[in-house]
C-alpha cells in the first residue's frame, strides 16, 4: 500500500516536471510508414517519415525489398546468359538495360556491331525509352491525384510495346541485344506501322500538355516543390532528365554516345533552369517528343547490311576492365565489368540510375508536407527494379 | 596489362603502342600525380579516354577532393569495392553438362590476378567520378576511375561522404556486400539486405547459396549463330548431354 | 392518364389523412428507396460509364446490358465480406461513423422537394436545415478516422475535419444571395419564386437563380465538390498518399455505407443546387399549381440533378487534387470574399430595384 502510493507520487511529480518542460505544449512528433505496400512506390520502397503534424521532419527511404543481388549472379553466368537478368532491373524500359552491358563486353572483346546493328539498337533504344517515359508522364498525374492521364499513358504505350514485340518477340523482356549485333532484322513493313505509332505518341504527349501540364492545380502542386540545386544534384550523382531540370546542360547520348550512333542525328538536349517537380516533368515530356523526331531520323538514315558481327561461337571475353555507360530513360546507367578471360564475368557493377536517383531523397524530403513526399518521389521516377537490383 | 609504375604505363603505351593517347586524361593523370605525390600507386588509359587511378588508401579521400575541385569531376557516378581473390567455388556450374563441355572446374585458389592499374591486396575500393562535358566548370578529363588496396584484415578507409554526399548509399552497400568499413561514415547500415543478415556477400568465398542447392542445370540447348550449320563441336556437346543424362 | 393525376392530390389527401407513425413510416420508406437507387444511379452512370469513357476505356461490360448491373454486383460482394475490425480499434465508434455519414445523407433527402407536393417534409427553414445536416457528415468522418487506430486514417479525418469545416462557409454564404432574393428559407419557396420571376418582364422561363447568382452558384459548385472530398479536393480519401484516410480500415456493408453516402450525398447536393439555382421542378408553361407538374417535376428534376452531376463528375475525372494549405488558402482567400461581395451587391440590388 505503502509501495503504491509512493510510486504514484513520484509518478506525478515526474508528470508535473515533464509538464514544466513542455511549457510550449510541443507535441510529440509522429512515425508514418509510407510502404512497402503503397501506391506511390512504384513496387516496394518503404518511406520512414517522422511527422510534426502534416509537415515531415525526416524522410528515410529504406529499400531491399526486391533485391535479387544480380551483382553477385553474374559471376556465375555466362555473358549471353547475363542479358537475361539486367533484362529485369528497369523493367519499363527493359532493352536500354541490355545495351550497355553488351557495349562493355564488345569493347573488352574488341569487336564492333556492323553500322545497320547499331542503327538498329538506337531505335530500340529509343522506343524503349518512350515506352518507359511516357508511363511517367501519366503516373505523374495519379500521384497527384488525376486518374485519367494514366489510362491514356497505358494505351498509347501499348502501341510501343507492340512495335517492340513485333521485333524482339518480348513485349516487357526482349533480351534481343547480343555480343556482336542484335539477334534479327527489322521485320517487314515494321517502320511504317512505327512512324504511326511515333504519331500517336506526339499526339498523346500534345494531350498530356493540355490536360495535365497546362493544369493550374497540376502548377502549384508541383513549381517550386522539390528543388534541386545543381551542385547538390551532381554531388550525389542525379543524372537524365532529373539534372537536366535542374539546367546541367549534360546528356551522355551528345556527349559520350559510345557504340550508338547519336552523333548522326539533329536533335536537341532539353534542359529546364528550375530544378523543381514541374521542370522534371517537362524536360521528361519534351523527352518523349524528342525521341520520335529521332527515331523518325533514324528511320530515313537506316544503312543496310548485316546485324551480327563475326563473333566466336562460345564467347570469352578477354582479360581487362571496361566501363560503358549510356543514357537510359531512368538517367545514367553503366555497367563495370572485370573480366579475367573467362566465360563468365569476374565482376559486374551495376551502376543503375535510380539507386542515386533516389539517394537524394532524405536530403529532399526535409520538411515538405506529406502530398509532397508522393509529388517530389513521383517527379524523381525511380523503378524499384532499378534501385535494388 | 596492369604494371606497377605509373610512369612506366603512361609513357610506355604513349610511345610504343598509342601515340595520341587522350590529352585529357594525360592532364587529369598529372594533376592528380603532382598532387597525390607518392600516393599514386598505378595508373591506366585506355585509347577510348578512360583513366584509372590507384591511390594508397590512406590518400583515399584527398584523392577525391583533388578529383572533385583540380579535375572538375563534380559528378559522383559509383563507389564499390572489387574482391580480387578467384573464387573457391569455381563457376559454380558443377552439372555433368558443364563438366564434359568445359572441364571441370577448378576447385584450388589460383594466384590474384590484379586488373588496371595494379593492386596488392585482396579488396580494392573503387569508384567514378565524372565531369561536365561543357560550360564553365568542364573538367580536365572526362571522368577518372580511382581505386584504392584495402588492408586484407580489417579493411577499412576513410569516407567519401564530406566530398560527394552521393556517397553515402554507396558506402553503405560497399559496407554491406564486402565487409569494408568507411570511417566517418554517420550510418553504416544494411541497405538492402536484412538487419539480422552475417556475412558478406559480395565476397568470393561467400557462397551463391542457391547453387549449393540446386545445381545448375548447365548450357543445354547452344544457339547457332545466324547462317552456321550445326557443326562437329554441337553434335559433341548434343552428345555429351545425352550421354550425361 | 388523367384518371390519375386527377387522383393524384387526392392520395396526398390520403396520406394527410394518416396517423404521424403512418406517414412517418412511409416516408422513411420512400427515402430508403431513394437513397440507394440514386447511389446506383450516379455510381453507374457517372462512376463507371462516363468515367470510362473520359478514360477512353469501356468500363463494365457483363453484368447485365452493358453492364448496368455490376454495381448491384458490386453490392452483393460488399454483404458478402468479412465484417473486420482493427485490434486496436474503438469498436463501437467504428461501427457507428459509417452510420453517422448515412444518417446525414438520409435527413438531407427529407428537405429536398422534387414537385409540388413532392417533398418528404416541407420545412419553413428548408435551406438552413439542409446546410445544416449536411455537416453532420464531418462528425462521422472523425469518427471514423480517429476510432480506426491507424495513422492514415487520422490524418484522413483531420483533414476531412479542416476542410469541410472550411467549405462549409463559401457554402453557406454562397446560398444567401439566393434567399435574399427569393426573400425565403423554404426550399419551395424559393422554387415558386424562381417560377414566378419574370426576366425584364418574359417570364416564360421564370427566372432561375443561375443568371443573377452565377458568382454564388460556381461557389455552390466548388464548395460542395469539397464537401463531398472529390478530387481536385479529395485529400481526406486521397488513395496515392494515404491510400484512403478515413475509410482505409473499412471492408465490406461498412465500407459500402461510405460509398452510399458518398454518392447519395451527391445526388442530393445536385438537387438542392437545381432547386436552389435552377428552378427546382417548375417546368415553364405550367401554372406552378397544375398537377402535371407532380408528374414531371421529378423528370425535371433528375434531368437537372444530372446536369450538375456531370459537372461535379467532369472535374472529379479531370483534376488533379490540392494540397491542404492551398485548399484553405482558396477557401479563405477567394471563395468566402467573394461570396461576401456577391451577398452585399446582392443586397443592395435588392433593396434598390
Amino acid at each position: 500500500m505503502n509501495t503504491t502510493t509512493r510510486e504514484q507520487m513520484a509518478y506525478i511529480a515526474g508528470q508535473a516536471a515533464d509538464a514544466r518542460l513542455n511549457v510550449e505544449l510541443e507535441t510529440e512528433g509522429m512515425t508514418l510508414n509510407i510502404g512497402p505496400q503503397h501506391p506511390a512506390t512504384h513496387g516496394t520502397l518503404r518511406i520512414v517519415a517522422r511527422l510534426d503534424g502534416e509537415q515531415v521532419i525526416e524522410a528515410e527511404p529504406i529499400m531491399g525489398y526486391m533485391h535479387r543481388g544480380y551483382e553477385k549472379l553474374t559471376e556465375v553466368r555466362t555473358y549471353p546468359q547475363v542479358t537475361t537478368l539486367i533484362n529485369r532491373i528497369d523493367w519499363l524500359g527493359s532493352f536500354a538495360n541490355e545495351v550497355p552491358f553488351i557495349l562493355a563486353a564488345e569493347q573488352l572483346m574488341e569487336i564492333e556491331a556492323p553500322p545497320r546493328a547499331q542503327w538498329i539498337r538506337t531505335i530500340l533504344f529509343e522506343l524503349s525509352r518512350i515506352a518507359n517515359i511516357s508511363l511517367f508522364l501519366g503516373d505523374m498525374g495519379v500521384q497527384l491525384g488525376a486518374l485519367t492521364p494514366v489510362f491514356y499513358a497505358f494505351r498509347d504505350r501499348e502501341f510501343v510495346l507492340n512495335q517492340i514485340e513485333a521485333v524482339t518477340g518480348g513485349r516487357f523482356h526482349p533480351n534481343f541485344d547480343r555480343i556482336g549485333g542484335l539477334k534479327d532484322d527489322l521485320p517487314a513493313g515494321w517502320i511504317e506501322e512505327t512512324r504511326e505509332v511515333l504519331g500517336k505518341m506526339r499526339t498523346f504527349c500534345d494531350e498530356l500538355e493540355d490536360l495535365l501540364m497546362g493544369n493550374e492545380i497540376f502548377e502549384v502542386r508541383t513549381r517550386g516543390i522539390g528543388i534541386i540545386p545543381a551542385d547538390v544534384g551532381l554531388s550525389y550523382g542525379l543524372s537524365g532528365a532529373n539534372i537536366r531540370a535542374s539546367g546541367v546542360d549534360w546528356d551522355i547520348r551528345r556527349d559520350n554516345p559510345c557504340g550508338l550512333v547519336y552523333d548522326e542525328l539533329d536533335w536537341q538536349v532539353w534542359t529546364h533552369p528550375d530544378g523543381d517537380s514541374f521542370a522534371r516533368y517537362w524536360v521528361r515530356l519534351q523527352e518523349v517528343r524528342e525521341a520520335t523526331k529521332m527515331i523518325e531520323q533514324l528511320f530515313d538514315g537506316l544503312p543496310s547490311g548485316p546485324i551480327m558481327a563475326k563473333v566466336p561461337r562460345i564467347i570469352k571475353v578477354p582479360a581487362g576492365e571496361a566501363y560503358v555507360e549510356t543514357e537510359n530513360p531512368l538517367g545514367a546507367m553503366g555497367y563495370y565489368i572485370v573480366s579475367q578471360g573467362e566465360l563468365v564475368p569476374f565482376r559486374v557493377k551495376i551502376r543503375s540510375a535510380s539507386f542515386n536517383n533516389l539517394s537524394i531523397a532524405p536530403w529532399l524530403l526535409k520538411g515538405v508536407y506529406v502530398p509532397d513526399i508522393i509529388t517530389i518521389l513521383a517527379s524523381l521516377y525511380f523503378i524499384l527494379g532499378d534501385i535494388d537490383r | 596489362m596492369a604494371t606497377e609504375s605509373a610512369e612506366a604505363e603512361v609513357a610506355g603505351d604513349s610511345a610504343v603502342e598509342l601515340p595520341a593517347l587522350p590529352e585529357g586524361s594525360v592532364a587529369a593523370f598529372d594533376i592528380l600525380k603532382a598532387t597525390l605525390g607518392d600516393c599514386v600507386l598505378g595508373s591506366h588509359i585506355k585509347p577510348t579516354g578512360d583513366l584509372w587511378v590507384r591511390v594508397a588508401a590512406e590518400a583515399w579521400r584527398q584523392a577525391g577532393e583533388v578529383a572533385r575541385d583540380e579535375l572538375g569531376c563534380v559528378w559522383f557516378d559509383f563507389l564499390s569495392v572489387i574482391d580480387w581473390l578467384p573464387s573457391p567455388f569455381g563457376r559454380d556450374m558443377d552439372a555433368e553438362q558443364d563438366r564434359i563441355v568445359y572441364g571441370a572446374p577448378a576447385r584450388e585458389l589460383e594466384a590474384m590476378e590484379h586488373g588496371y592499374a595494379g593492386g596488392e591486396s585482396r579488396l580494392q575500393v573503387f569508384a567514378r567520378v565524372a565531369a561536365l562535358p561543357s560550360g564553365s566548370n568542364a573538367g580536365v578529363a572526362p571522368a577518372v576511375i580511382l581505386k584504392a588496396d584495402l588492408p586484407d584484415e580489417n579493411p577499412a578507409v576513410e569516407s567519401w561522404i564530406s566530398v560527394y554526399a552521393g556517397a553515402d548509399w554507396h558506402e553503405r552497400e560497399a559496407w554491406e556486400m564486402f565487409g569494408v568499413i568507411f570511417v566517418g561514415h554517420p550510418d553504416l547500415r544494411h541497405i538492402y539486405l536484412p538487419s539480422e543478415f552475417e556475412g558478406n556477400p559480395m565476397r568470393k568465398d561467400f557462397p551463391l547459396l542457391a547453387r549449393r542447392v540446386k545445381p545448375w542445370p548447365g548450357i543445354v540447348d547452344v544457339e547457332l549463330m545466324p547462317g552456321e550449320a550445326e557443326t562437329a563441336d554441337g553434335d559433341g556437346a548434343a552428345d555429351a548431354v545425352g550421354g550425361a543424362e | 392518364m388523367i384518371a390519375v393525376l386527377s387522383s393524384a392530390p387526392s392520395a396526398v389527401g390520403v396520406l394527410a389523412d394518416l396517423s404521424y407513425w403512418q406517414q412517418t413510416v412511409i416516408k422513411a420508406g420512400v427515402v430508403a428507396v431513394v437513397i440507394p437507387t440514386a447511389a446506383l444511379i450516379l455510381g453507374y452512370v457517372f462512376l463507371l460509364k462516363m468515367m470510362s469513357f473520359v478514360q477512353s476505356r469501356l468500363g463494365p461490360m457483363e453484368a447485365g446490358p452493358h453492364g448496368t448491373l455490376q454495381l448491384l454486383a458490386d453490392g452483393l460482394k460488399f454483404l458478402q465480406k468479412e465484417d473486420i475490425f482493427p485490434e486496436k480499434s474503438d469498436r463501437f465508434v467504428f461501427a457507428a461513423a459509417p452510420v453517422m455519414v448515412l444518417v446525414s445523407t438520409f435527413l438531407l433527402y427529407v428537405a429536398l422537394p422534387v414537385g409540388p407536393d413532392a417533398v418528404v417534409s416541407d420545412l419553413d427553414a428548408g435551406v438552413f436545415y439542409v446546410l445544416a445536416v449536411s455537416s453532420l457528415s464531418v462528425v462521422g468522418i472523425l469518427m471514423a478516422g480517429w476510432a480506426s487506430a491507424n495513422k492514415y486514417a487520422l490524418i484522413g479525418g483531420l483533414r476531412a475535419a479542416g476542410q469541410l469545416i472550411a467549405y462549409e462557409l463559401p457554402l453557406v454564404l454562397a446560398v444567401v444571395g439566393v434567399i435574399i432574393q427569393a426573400g425565403t428559407l423554404n426550399l419551395q419557396g424559393i422554387v415558386l419564386a424562381q417560377a414566378n420571376g419574370e426576366i425584364f418582364g418574359w417570364g416564360a422561363i421564370g427566372f432561375p437563380y443561375i443568371f443573377t447568382q452565377f458568382a454564388g452558384f460556381l461557389i455552390f459548385l466548388i464548395a460542395i465538390q469539397a464537401e463531398l472530398t472529390q478530387p481536385p479536393f479529395d485529400m481526406p480519401v486521397a488513395e496515392s498518399e494515404i491510400v484512403g484516410g478515413y475509410q482505409v480500415e473499412y471492408t465490406g456493408f461498412r465500407f459500402l455505407f461510405f460509398f452510399m453516402g458518398e454518392f447519395g450525398t451527391a445526388f442530393v447536393f445536385a438537387g438542392i443546387a437545381s432547386v436552389l439555382f435552377l428552378g427546382g421542378w417548375y417546368v415553364p408553361g405550367f401554372d406552378v399549381d397544375s398537377n402535371w407538374l407532380n408528374l414531371l417535376g421529378p423528370i425535371v428534376m433528375l434531368v437537372k440533378i444530372m446536369a450538375v452531376s456531370f459537372l461535379v463528375f467532369w472535374f472529379r475525372f479531370t483534376y488533379p487534387r490540392f494540397r491542404e494549405d492551398q485548399l484553405q488558402k482558396l477557401a479563405w482567400k477567394v471563395l468566402i470574399p467573394v461570396a461576401l461581395a456577391n451577398i452585399v451587391i446582392t443586397g443592395i440590388l435588392k433593396v434598390a430595384v
